[in-house]
C-alpha cells in the first residue's frame, strides 16, 4: 500500500526538513545569546553587586526608574546615561551618514576600471581588516598630544600654533571617535556598494549616455535606486554596530563623559561600579535601543527579503 | 532625419581589426539591414555610430555633419539595445520620458510625447507597469518606444527581434516594416536572422569579419550573390555547393562536370574561366526539381527527410557536396522517403558558378 503524498504533507515534510536544518544555529544562538539576555533581564530586577553576585533581592523595576522619597533613582534619571544616549545618537547618524556617503562615493570611483585597480581595492580594504581595538590604539598614538604624528605635523606644516588634544578636549573627542570609525567602517560600504554596482545592467547606462541623460541625474534615478537595497544592509549593519559601540570609544577617551556611548556607560556600571543589577538594566535598555532602531530602520528601508537579493 | 554616411569607418581593439574600412551611405528615411554572421562587427559598428565607442579610422557623418568627435547625446541618435536596456526599477512611462531633457521639453510635452509612441505601438495600457511585469515582445516595443519619443536623426536597433520567440518575431517583425513606414525614419538595423533582413530590409548590407561583401537590394543580393559567403549566409535550408570543374566556358554558358561525371549546365558568364579550373556550383535548395528526362542531373539516394509542413527537404547523398549531402525543396505531399534514389534538375539560370577563391562568376550575357 502507498500513502498517498499530498501538497500538504509534502510542504509539512519541507517544513520540518527545514527546521532540523535551523536547529543547530537555534540552539547555539539560544546558548550564546538567548541565556546570557534572560540573565541580563533577570538581574536588572535584581540589586546584585559584582562582588558577590549569589546575595540578592528582588527589585522590581527600581534599577531603570524609581520615585522614592521626592527624587527619582534608576538609569533613566540618571542625566549621564542621556548623555550617553544623546553621544551615542551623533556618533552613529553623523558616522554612518559619512560612511555611507563616502562608502558610495569611493565604490563608483573604484568601479571605473583604471590601471592597478585591484590593487588599489585591496588596500581599501586594509582599515576594516583591522582589529577594532589595534585600529584604535593605532590612531589612539597618531593622536597624541605630545607624541602624536598629527600634531607633529600639522606644527610643522603651521597649521597650528600648540598642540591639540584631540581625545580628551571635550569638543573635539566626539569628532575623534567619528573620524577613527568612518576610517575604519568605510570600506565595509564600499565593499557591499561595489558588489551591488557590479551586477547593474551596463546597457542601461550606454542607453541613458546615447540618450543624454545627465550624469548626476542617472546616478540619482537610476544607480541609487538599483544599488539601494545593498546599500540598505550597509547602512543597517553599520547603524546597529554604530548604536552599540564600545571598543573605540572605550580604547580612545576610556570613560569620558563627552564620549561615553551607552555601551561603555552600561560597562562603568557593571565593572568599574560593580553594580550587577543596575548595570544590568543599562544593558537591557542598550538591548532594546537597538532593537527598537532596527525594527523602525527596516520598516522606513522597506527592506523585505524579497528585495535583498 | 538626415542621411548617415560612413567612410572607412575602422575599429581595432587592440591588434583585432574589428571592422575594416567600412563604406555605407544610408539615405535620408531609408531602412538599412546589416547582417553577418556572429562576431563580424555588427554591434561595434553600431555603437561607432552611436558614440559609445571610439573609431580608430575614418568618418562618420549624420546629416552632413561630422560627428566622430561628438558626444553621443550630440549626435542625434537613438539606440535601442539587443537586450532591451530597460531600468528595471523604472515604469514604462518613466523609461520612456526618461531620455527627454526636461531642458527641452515642458512636463505637458513629455506626457504627450509619451502617450502619442505608446498608442502608436499600442502600449499604452502598459505605461504604469515595470519591466518585470511585461512579456518580452512589450518589453521589446516598450524599449522602441523610448527610442521613437526621442524623434531622433538616425535609428540605431541592435537585433530587436532576438530575444522573442518564433511567433512573436514574424509577428513584430510586421509591426516593425508597418512603423518604418509610419515614421519614415532612417534607420540602421543590425540582426543575423536572414529572414528578419530579407523581409525588412530596403537595402541590404552583408558584413564578414569586419568588411562589407555586399550591398544592395534584398531580393538582388538573395539572386545575385556576389560570392560564395554571400550565397551561403542568405537563405534556409542554405544554399546547396557542389565542388566541379570547367568543361567549356563561354560568355553565356558554363558546363561543369560533377565529380560522378555528370554534366552540369550554369547560365553564367564564364569568360575568365577555362576548362578544367575548379569551380564551385551553387543551387538554391528550392531551385532543384525532380526530374525524369534525359537532361543533365543530380543523382543520389536520399539519406535523410525532412517535412516542415508547407515543404519537403529532402537530403541527398551526392558526391562533391558539402557534408556530402544536397537538399531540396519538393512538394509537401511527395512520397519520397529514406533510401529513395532521386534524379534532380535545376533550371540554367539557377546554377551559380563560383571560381576557386569564391567569387561569383558574372550573370550570363544574352546570347
Ligand atoms: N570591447 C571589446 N574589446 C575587445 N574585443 C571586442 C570588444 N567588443 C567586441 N569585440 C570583438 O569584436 C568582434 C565583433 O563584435 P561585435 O559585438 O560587433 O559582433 P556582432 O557582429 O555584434 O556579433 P553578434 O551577432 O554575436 O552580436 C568580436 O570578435 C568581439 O570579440
Ligand atoms: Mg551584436
Amino acid at each position: 500500500m502507498t500513502r498517498a503524498v499530498g501538497p500538504a504533507t509534502l510542504r509539512a515534510r519541507r517544513a520540518r526538513a527545514a527546521w532540523w536544518l535551523l536547529a543547530p544555529t537555534l540552539a547555539a544562538l539560544a546558548l550564546a545569546a538567548g541565556w546570557p539576555l534572560a540573565r541580563t533581564l533577570w538581574l536588572s530586577l535584581t540589586d546584585a553587586t559584582l562582588a558577590d553576585p549569589g546575595d540578592f533581592a528582588f527589585v522590581g523595576l527600581a534599577n531603570y526608574l524609581e520615585h522614592d522619597a521626592g527624587q527619582w533613582y534608576g538609569v533613566l534619571a540618571d542625566p549621564q546615561w542621556w548623555r550617553a544616549v544623546r553621544n551615542t545618537l551623533i556618533f552613529a547618524v553623523a558616522s554612518v551618514a559619512l560612511e555611507t556617503v563616502l562608502g558610495v562615493a569611493i565604490a563608483l570611483a573604484l568601479d571605473v576600471p583604471f590601471r592597478g585597480r585591484a590593487l588599489v581595492r585591496a588596500a581599501v580594504l586594509v582599515p576594516w581588516a583591522v582589529p577594532t581595538v589595534v585600529s584604535a590604539k593605532l590612531w589612539a598614538w597618531m593622536l597624541n598630544d605630545e607624541f602624536g604624528v598629527l600634531n607633529h605635523a600639522a606644527l610643522a606644516l603651521g597649521l597650528i600654533a600648540a598642540p591639540i588634544a584631540w581625545t580628551a578636549d571635550p569638543d573635539l573627542a566626539l569628532v575623534a571617535v567619528i573620524v577613527v570609525d568612518v576610517w575604519k567602517s568605510t570600506p565595509f560600504v564600499v565593499l557591499l556598494v561595489l558588489a551591488a554596482l557590479q551586477m547593474l545592467p551596463g546597457e542601461c547606462y550606454e542607453a541613458a549616455r546615447v540618450d543624454g541623460v545627465h550624469p548626476v541625474r542617472v546616478f540619482f534615478r537610476v544607480t541609487l535606486p538599483l544599488i539601494w537595497p545593498a546599500l540598505a544592509v550597509a547602512i543597517a549593519f553599520r547603524a546597529l554596530d554604530a548604536l552599540r559601540v564600545f571598543d573605540l570609544v572605550y580604547v580612545l577617551t576610556a570613560n569620558s563623559a563627552s564620549t561615553m556611548s551607552i555601551s561603555v556607560y552600561a560597562r562603568q556600571q557593571l565593572i568599574d561600579f560593580q553594580d550587577l543589577g543596575f548595570g544590568s538594566a543599562a544593558s537591557t535598555l542598550v538591548f532594546l535601543t537597538i532593537g527598537l532602531a532596527a525594527i523602525v530602520y527596516l520598516r522606513l528601508a522597506r527592506l523585505r527579503p524579497e528585495e535583498v537579493r | 532625419m538626415a542621411d548617415l554616411v560612413l567612410r572607412g569607418v575602422t575599429k581595432a581593439f587592440g591588434a583585432a581589426t574589428v571592422l575594416d574600412g567600412v563604406d555605407l551611405a544610408v539615405a535620408d528615411g531609408e531602412l538599412v539591414v546589416l547582417v553577418g554572421p556572429s562576431g563580424c562587427g555588427k554591434s561595434t559598428l553600431l555603437r561607432l555610430v552611436a558614440g559609445l565607442d571610439e573609431l580608430t579610422r575614418g568618418e562618420i557623418l549624420i546629416g552632413g555633419r561630422r560627428v566622430e568627435a561628438l558626444p553621443p547625446q550630440e549626435r542625434g541618435v537613438a539606440m535601442m539595445f539587443q537586450s532591451y536596456a530597460l531600468y528595471p526599477h523604472m515604469s514604462v512611462r518613466d523609461s520612456m520620458a526618461f531620455g527627454l531633457s526636461v531642458a527641452r521639453y515642458d512636463r505637458a510635452a513629455i506626457r504627450a510625447r509619451v502617450e502619442q509612441a505608446a498608442r502608436l505601438l499600442q502600449i499604452a495600457p502598459l505605461l504604469g507597469r515595470k519591466p518585470g511585469e511585461l512579456s518580452g515582445g512589450q518589453r521589446q516595443r516598450v524599449a522602441l518606444g523610448r527610442a521613437i519619443v526621442r524623434d531622433p536623426a538616425v535609428f540605431l536597433l541592435d537585433e530587436p527581434l532576438s530575444n522573442l520567440d518564433a511567433a512573436l518575431r514574424a509577428r513584430t517583425r510586421l509591426e516593425l516594416a508597418r512603423l518604418h513606414r509610419t515614421l519614415n525614419a532612417t534607420t540602421l538595423y543590425v540582426t543575423h536572422d536572414q529572414l528578419e533582413a530579407m523581409t525588412l530590409a530596403e537595402r541590404l548590407v552583408v558584413l564578414r569579419e569586419g568588411r562589407i561583401e555586399q550591398v544592395g537590394a534584398p531580393l538582388e543580393v538573395y539572386r545575385r550573390p556576389r560570392n560564395a559567403f554571400v550565397a551561403g549566409f542568405l537563405g534556409s535550408p542554405t544554399m546547396n555547393f557542389i565542388g566541379a570543374r570547367v568543361a567549356v566556358a563561354g560568355p553565356c554558358e558554363v558546363a561543369c562536370l560533377l565529380p560522378d561525371g555528370v554534366r552540369l549546365r550554369a547560365g553564367a558568364n564564364g569568360a575568365a574561366l577555362r576548362a578544367g579550373d575548379p569551380v564551385t556550383l551553387g543551387i538554391r535548395p528550392e531551385h532543384l526539381r525532380l526530374a525524369d528526362d534525359a537532361d543533365a542531373r543530380i543523382r543520389g539516394p536520399v539519406a535523410v527527410v525532412e517535412r516542415s509542413g508547407d515543404a519537403c527537404y529532402a537530403y541527398l547523398e551526392v558526391a562533391g557536396a558539402r557534408d556530402g549531402l544536397l537538399v531540396a525543396r519538393l512538394d509537401p505531399d511527395s512520397r519520397i522517403r529514406p533510401g529513395d534514389r532521386l534524379s534532380l534538375a535545376a533550371p540554367l539560370g539557377a546554377v551559380h558558378v563560383f571560381d576557386a577563391d569564391g567569387v561569383a562568376c558574372p550573370p550570363a550575357e544574352a546570347a
